[in-house]
């Protein structure tokens, strides 16, 4: 039996008097990955940002036991809780490999164990290696994409949250990223993944989520999921026949 | 026009340049990191001037009671956030940064102030002295407003530079200040042209200074960090740089920078508790041609204010402010044309 690693019980993020996500049971064991699926705007993001720390929210929230709401979003990062933004948030006008440096802030002062973070995330992304001293605002989009996995990596993350690692990228490179998501898994990352990309994130999790205007609508093994009819007709594009 | 006063010219617009470029780094550092237009720099320039002229007059500084009050407050201030987060395990933190480190230099401001002490001793305790003032000023003013936007900064920002400048006058009183200089003597460049030493001295700093910060932000972790905070604020977060921290070292940096300005050219000039204000203006025309966000940019339109500043001067003089705001202009319309928007949205942040 794994632990519970993250549970969101009842979660709300209001942007002003608009409750724009509300009433969201979550649960995240060590070593799953979970996706969360869901049209555009269905506000998935948002979610992912609350969870961060980004955006307030309401409701109970905790991680590894501790109470998730009161920690900051470097607190979070600190306790290996990290967010890979959809829009990448990289620092543009810096190198390739200060970004990667910048990843492991948190843990700055241990040398061996930057050293040892920087060395995997070449040897997973060896494009990175080649593209070090390049900017990282210089970079094309899927190297972008793998460059903002690689700096969150490079604090060893116990969470890693995905949001939309395929958005923007040519569909070959989809599958690349994706299958990356799955090899972390098996490094011992777990992963909340949100994707418009039903299909795709559907074929590495464990467990989905459907989220529908703000709420979970339906749940389940990913596997069932991508068979559901409801979600077959919505989010994988098979039309009722 | 002779060739000697062109060199005479050169060197003091040289010199001025040199300050300019100080408080200009001072600018463009504490804008990028946290957003804020930094006018009170001047005045806490100003204020190193005037805390060095009382320690060489052997009378006690206004600045050791502005620097105790203030860190009182910030204490409180913090203190009270604190409490009110329930991060009570951060007290003691607050209190050695907020507190206890501020005061050490007022203790020694107040030990040294009516001794015979070496020169440096009293550079040094002003320094410290000073060093604290922009963190403070931080903390009280402008972080509680830190999610504002760039334009009510700025508003605080002046109401921040009045405040402090009217406290001045109390502190310091109405008088002007000279200090004696750190270095004496001129140096020959031809029979007719001689550099005060003072001057060299400007420059050697500011050219020093600027190799430190070069290495600074290109090296050193805590450089990189504020780079990225500028950078990209929610992907500096997202790596677990904490804003308000690396503010808290801007501003240091800052007044540090401040300070320094400060003490070179109170031999040179007379200060006031209100000269500041002039200085920091002229400073902020180096970072706007910089565009707020480049150094090397700040540096060179720094130095060019300077030497625009002593040929208008020498040429005319009525006309030398005109001159030197008007530089802004054309600057302003070109990067109108050129500067073009980041594609990255920040998520907004409320708390």
């Amino acid at each position: 039996m794994s632990s519970v690693l993250l549970e969101l019980n009842d979660l709300r993020v209001s942007y002003g008097k608009v409750e724009a996500v509300r009433g969201i049971h979550l649960r995240l064991e060590e070593g799953q990955i979970i996706t969360v699926i869901g049209a555009n705007g269905a506000g998935k993001t948002t979610l992912l940002s609350a969870a961060a720390g980004l955006l307030p929210s309401g409701g109970r929230a905790s991680y590894r036991g501790q109470d998730l709401l009161r920690m900051t979003v470097e607190d979070r990062v600190e306790q290996g809780f990290c967010l890979v933004p959809e829009q990448r948030a990289l620092f543009g006008d810096m190198p390739v490999i200060d970004n990667l440096l910048l990843g492991a802030f948190v843990r700055r002062r241990d040398k061996a164990f930057v050293r040892k973070s920087l060395d995997s995330v070449f040897e997973q992304f060896p494009r990175l290696a080649e593209r070090q001293t390049q900017l990282a605002q210089t970079l094309s989009g899927g190297e972008r994409q793998m460059l903002a996995i690689g700096r969150a990596l490079m604090a060893q993350p116990r969470l890693l949250l995905l949001d939309e690692p395929s958005l923007g990228l040519a569909p070959t490179i989809v599958r690349d990223v994706l299958m990356r998501v799955r090899a972390l898994r098996d490094q011992g990352v777990s992963i909340l993944l949100v994707e418009q990309n039903a299909r795709a994130a559907l074929d590495v999790a464990d467990y989905a989520y459907v989220m529908d205007t703000g709420e979970f609508v339906l749940e389940g093994p990913a596997s069932g999921m991508a068979a559901d009819p409801r979600v077959v007709a919505t989010y994988l594009g098979g039309g009722v026949e | 026009m002779s060739l000697d006063i062109i060199l005479i010219l050169l060197v003091d617009g040289l010199s001025t340049g040199a300050i300019y470029l100080l408080a200009g780094l001072g600018f463009v550092l504490v804008f990028s990191v946290t957003r804020v237009i930094f006018i009170p720099s001047g005045d806490i320039a100003a204020f190193a001037a005037l805390t060095l002229a009382a320690f060489q007059g052997r009378t006690v500084p206004g600045s050791i009671w502005l620097v105790a009050a203030m860190a009182g407050l910030a204490c409180l201030a913090e203190c009270s956030t604190l409490l009110r987060n329930g991060a009570t395990r951060r007290i003691p933190r607050a209190l050695l940064l907020y507190g206890v480190l501020p005061l050490i230099p007022c203790g020694i401001g107040l030990a040294i102030a009516r001794q015979d002490v070496p020169e440096v001793l009293r550079i040094l305790t002003t320094m410290a002295l000073i060093l604290p003032m922009g963190v403070l000023i931080d903390r009280l003013m402008l972080r509680p407003l830190a999610a504002s936007s760039t334009l009510i900064l700025f508003i605080v920002a002046i109401a921040a530079h009045y405040l402090i400048a009217g406290i001045g006058l109390i502190a310091f009183g109405p008088e002007g200040v000279r200090t004696t200089p750190i270095l004496d003597g001129i140096i020959s460049l031809s029979d007719s042209v001689v550099i005060p030493a003072q001057q060299l001295l400007m420059m050697i700093v500011a050219l020093l200074l600027s190799l430190v910060f070069y290495l600074f932000f290109g090296r050193s972790m805590t450089g990189k960090a504020l780079r990225a905070t500028a950078s990209n604020r929610v992907g500096a977060r997202l790596v677990g740089i904490r804003p308000e921290r690396a503010a808290t070292m801007a501003y240091l940096i800052a007044s540090g920078l401040a300070a320094i300005v400060g003490i070179l050219i109170a031999p040179v000039t007379t200060m006031y508790y209100d000269s500041g204000f002039m200085i920091g203006l002229k400073a902020s025309v180096g970072a706007i041609i910089g565009g707020m966000a480049s150094y090397p940019i700040t540096a060179i339109g720094s130095v060019f204010v300077g030497v625009l500043e002593s040929w208008a001067s020498f040429l005319a003089s009525d006309y030398k402010e005109i001159i030197i705001f008007s530089a802004v202009i054309p600057v302003l319309i070109w990067r109108s044309f050129s500067v073009h928007r980041d594609g990255d949205e920040e998520i907004e942040e409320f708390a």
